[in-house]
């Protein structure tokens, strides 16, 4: 088949600098990659605050291992659907995939509220613990963020924006499970709300600055 | 991960993918001489072909990704006079993005959403240019040819008979033209700025252009 005489040239350059290349490994592979460092830094976590005083709030409220639960699978849906995004030609309908999971986290979280009724006597966060969550989220995301958009380097995103949106939701939604291992109070609205932020805060400036980095990988037009 | 290079120049990524790709140093070849094959799944195994080095296999993709990427920049609208820009970026960005491509998955699929993102970038880019520079309706306001005013004139008068009539139309059919005529959105664009969906515009500018039509018939 010939080209179109205009693209003659340019499709002879481009054969002329043809090289093998690496295929990018599949989605799943690079989302294990990254949810293994997450589970090294549980690891660590559990290794240093024990497993103990997270299992005794879990089976006291269970409202909130069913929020841990959501979050955990926020975090696994988001990376993959990140990763997918980082592949032209996949469906930017994934995007849904990490809302059931994340509905579940917000779900169950809410029920903090209710703490007072549901366990009286609970101890709850102050405005002070609520702040040490905040600090905690948005640090453990930023590290998380990073890894993410190193290892999707090499991918093209052809939606960036959505696509850091999903690293923003992943990150911060892997910090909130791993908080629930060195967490020692039980939610209430402050902790709840606090929680909230931190999520938005990392899922926007993601969303600003991820989307522009990721953009970066693109080649502009001349 | 296996990720092998072997002899013939197949780099294989795991062995599901290997079996689905076939023998690489003869699927070009082979898809060449498959009439049966699918147009698609003939370009995915150049593709897989290409990712190995084979330079035949690529510039035929090459090739034979033309008619598909003008495709999808006229469908997000890019001006046919453009079109050959957006087909240059979207094959230097298929060369810098090749490793990206997965054999087992549709060619055309990835493709397309390549020129289709180009296709915005460029239609984004011309935005900013065209705010920037200085339009040539003004030129022609500051600098008017005096020596064909009749004809000015003329062009003027049809212009406001043609407004007239596209302030007649059911607004519906209004809101097609102004956006996808004289704004000259793209479908999508013209989709979120009206919340009307892409078929119910096409069908509002069709019946508007055959009123106007029909209006006109007759006319000098």
């Amino acid at each position: 088949m010939s080209a179109p005489r205009p693209h003659e040239a340019l499709i002879d350059r481009l054969g002329t600098d043809l090289v093998p290349v690496r295929r990018l490994l599949p989605p799943w592979m690079r989302a294990a990659a990254w949810l293994l460092v997450v589970a090294i830094i549980a690891g660590l976590l559990v290794m240093h605050f024990g497993i103990g005083g997270m299992l005794r709030r879990f089976a006291g409220t269970p409202d909130l291992g069913w929020a841990g639960v959501g979050a955990v699978l926020t975090a696994i849906s988001a990376a993959w659907v990140a990763f997918s995004l980082g592949v032209p030609g996949r469906r930017a309908s994934w995007a849904w995939l990490p809302v059931p999971g994340a509905l579940l986290w917000i779900g169950a979280s809410g029920m903090g509220c209710l703490r007072d009724w549901v366990a009286p006597g609970t101890q709850i966060a102050g405005m002070h613990q609520s702040a040490d969550c905040l600090v905690f989220i948005v640090s453990l995301s930023v590290p998380l963020s990073v890894l993410l958009i190193v290892l999707l380097r090499r991918a093209y995103p052809v939606r960036p924006v959505l696509t850091a949106v999903m690293i923003g939701l992943a990150s911060a939604a892997a910090s909130a499970s791993l908080l629930e291992i060195c967490h020692s109070y039980d939610a209430a609205a402050t902790d709840l709300l606090t929680h909230a932020l931190a999520v938005v805060l990392v899922i926007a400036a993601n969303a600003a600055m991820g989307g522009r980095l990721l953009s970066k990988a693109e080649i502009p037009l001349a | 991960m296996p990720q092998t290079l072997t002899a013939n120049g197949f780099m294989g990524v795991d062995s599901r993918l290997s079996f689905r790709v076939c023998p690489i140093s003869h699927v070009s070849d082979a898809a060449a001489n498959d009439e049966s094959e699918s147009p698609d799944r003939r370009r995915a195994a150049w593709m897989a072909a290409a990712q190995a080095g084979d330079r035949r296999a690529y510039e035929k993709l090459l090739a034979d990704s033309i008619a598909l990427i003008r495709i999808a920049a006229r469908r997000q609208g890019v001006a046919v006079d453009h079109l050959d820009d957006v087909v240059q970026e979207t094959l230097i960005t298929v060369h810098r993005v090749r490793h990206t491509y997965d054999p087992a998955r549709s060619y055309d699929a990835w493709l397309s959403a390549i020129a289709s993102r180009r296709a915005i970038d460029a239609l984004r880019s011309r935005g900013r240019r065209d705010s920037r520079e200085v339009h040539d309706e003004f030129a022609v306001e500051r600098h008017a040819d005096v020596d064909d005013a009749s004809a000015a004139t003329e062009l003027g008068q049809r212009a406001q008979h043609l407004r007239a009539a596209i302030a007649e139309l059911p607004p519906g059919q209004r809101e097609a033209v102004e956006q996808l005529g004289l704004q000259e959105h793209s479908l999508q664009e013209a989709e979120e700025l009206t919340g009307r969906k892409s078929g119910a515009l096409k069908v509002n500018l069709h019946r508007a252009l055959k009123s106007l039509r029909e209006r006109f018939q007759g006319e000098p």
